[in-house]
């Protein structure tokens, strides 16, 4: 039945699926996971990097961008589609600065790239854009936010999600592990964000790009060695909470 | 544009720029790709083609006028006259120059009475879409510049409006000065029209820093009656309204022959 209907995006089919729609969410869960997390006073998104060609500079591949100052993105899906999100989110938010004289909020630019995405679900000979995003950022009021969207082009606000491939596993650990407690200060929020990447990526904290914003700081990339060093803390408080449990299994 | 089709001439379509968006609907998700925005200028066909000698446009506008505004700590007070002349025939007394634009933004008139109100209108309606859409008050900045954004298009086109958009946003009191050349100037204190000089002659003499709210609104109120008994382009009455973190209120309106009489009773 599906064959008939996924021709033209236009075309609803008969129990009301749009099937290319459904079919570029499928392209996303093939992409490498991406992780945000909110936090109190910082807002953290972790990436799976993917294992790069040996002549292949690695520096090229970036799957966190800058929208502007104040908010950045990470997403999940055809890295050519995204290109050219990222790129009309760029633009719209410095004309929303020129025009209304005001940094844009992280629910506006949430809100234009859904409608950018939206408008190509309903368009002739377009194929809707194969990504999901991770949006993150500090409104000007200071308030922490983390927005995710999807190729039919709905958004909705998070406290911490996961996109890409095993985004449910993610998204798993992070339901069980998102506590008051985890998120106390900066350090706890990035060490989360790792705890949950290391779940699904293959060879630890190698694999990991991490990226953080702190309240009026521009966007950060942390270096490989700032990311060993908190994989380093992850694995002693692992060790630790095991000899605490066999401790008490002995006592 | 149908402006664009009665002034004939080597108009060349408004472009969008062709790398940002190839869609040819227009945009109306964001600010990007405005008319204006493009690389490629837009060739401005002139009024007066090829009989260009000189003189001024010879269309009648209501440029006489006084129009006033100035912050002050407890807000912005905003004062217009209320006369409207065709030449030297006064053709009304009852003008309305202040247009409210939604609860907590004010516009002035002066220059074209229907350019001013049109556009002002147009604004009210851009401001109260901008308010559904982002859940939240437009700032007087914004107001003001997407007003300006507007007549810009508009540029040597004879359009004739001098206009102050007053309000409080959440940044405190906000009073911005926009007129159909493309000027937008933030600042404490304007006064527009023919009666303009007066009126900056005694509104200058008498702002301090603590004024009341009714000391304000007298001076105000005596700066535009001054304008009035100097211009014969304004009379008529003195609207007042003042501008507060609550919104605006409508304080006065006082007919200028009232207190000429008030005014020389209080100097005997």
């Amino acid at each position: 039945m599906a064959a008939r209907y996924d021709r033209a995006i236009t075309v609803f089919s008969p129990d009301g699926h749009l099937f290319q729609v459904e079919y570029a969410q499928e392209a996303v869960k093939k992409g490498s996971t991406a992780v945000g997390i909110r936090g109190k006073d910082i807002v953290v998104l972790g990436v799976e990097k993917k294992s790069v060609a040996k002549l292949q500079e690695e520096r090229t591949v970036r799957k966190i961008c800058v929208l502007d100052e104040h908010v950045c993105m990470a997403f999940a899906g055809l890295t050519a589609d995204a290109r050219i999100v990222i790129n009309r989110a760029r633009v719209e938010c410095q004309s929303h600065r020129l025009t209304v004289e005001d940094p844009v909020t992280v629910e506006y630019i949430t809100r234009y790239i859904a409608t950018l995405k939206q408008r190509y679900t309903q368009s002739n000979g377009r194929r809707p854009f194969g990504i999901s995003a991770l949006i993150v950022g500090f409104d000007y009021d200071g308030t922490p936010r983390l927005y995710q969207t999807d190729p039919s082009g709905t958004y909705h606000a998070w406290k911490a999600n996961a996109i890409g491939r095993s985004a449910k596993t993610v998204r798993e650990f992070l339901e069980k592990n998102y506590t008051e407690e985890s998120i106390a200060n900066d350090n706890e929020t990035m060490k989360l964000a790792i705890k949950a990447l290391l779940e699904v990526v293959q060879s630890g904290g190698k694999n990991i790009e991490l990226a953080v914003i702190r309240r009026n700081q521009p966007l950060k990339i942390l270096e490989s060695k700032e990311i060993e060093t908190l994989v380093a803390e992850i694995e002693k408080e692992k060790e630790e909470e095991a000899e605490k449990k066999k401790q008490k299994k002995s006592s | 544009m149908a402006l664009a089709n009665i002034l004939h001439g080597e108009s060349v379509r408004f472009q969008t720029p062709h790398g940002l968006s190839w869609d040819s609907r227009p945009n109306d998700i964001g600010f990007e790709s405005e008319f204006g925005d493009g690389n490629s200028f837009a060739f401005k066909a002139s009024l007066n083609s090829g009989y260009d000698d000189g003189l001024e446009k010879k269309i009648e506008f209501l440029h006489g006028t006084t129009t006033l505004a100035f912050k002050f700590q407890h807000g912005v007070i905003v004062a217009v006259d209320s006369r409207a002349t065709a030449g030297s025939y006064i053709a009304s007394q009852t003008v309305k120059k202040v247009i409210e634009i939604n609860p907590y933004l004010l516009g002035t008139m002066a220059g074209g009475a229907a350019d001013c109100s049109f556009w002002e209108r147009l604004l009210a309606k851009q401001c109260r879409v901008y308010e559904l859409r982002n859940k939240e008050r437009i700032s007087v900045a914004a107001a003001s510049k997407l007003l300006a954004n507007m007549v810009y298009q508009y540029k040597g086109m004879g359009l004739s409006m001098g206009t102050m958009v007053c309000g409080w946003d959440k940044t405190g009191p906000g009073l911005y000065y926009v007129d159909s050349e493309g000027n937008r100037v933030c600042g404490d204190q304007f006064a527009v029209g023919s009666g303009s000089m007066y009126a900056y002659g005694t509104l200058d003499s008498g702002l301090r820093k603590d004024l009341t709210v009714e000391e304000a609104c007298e001076l105000a109120r005596r700066a535009i009656y001054q304008a009035t008994y100097r211009d014969a382009y304004s009379g008529g009455q003195v609207n007042l309204y003042h501008v507060h973190s609550e919104g605006w209120t409508r304080v006065s309106q006082d007919d200028v022959l009232k207190l000429h009489q008030q005014y020389a009773e209080d100097k005997a």
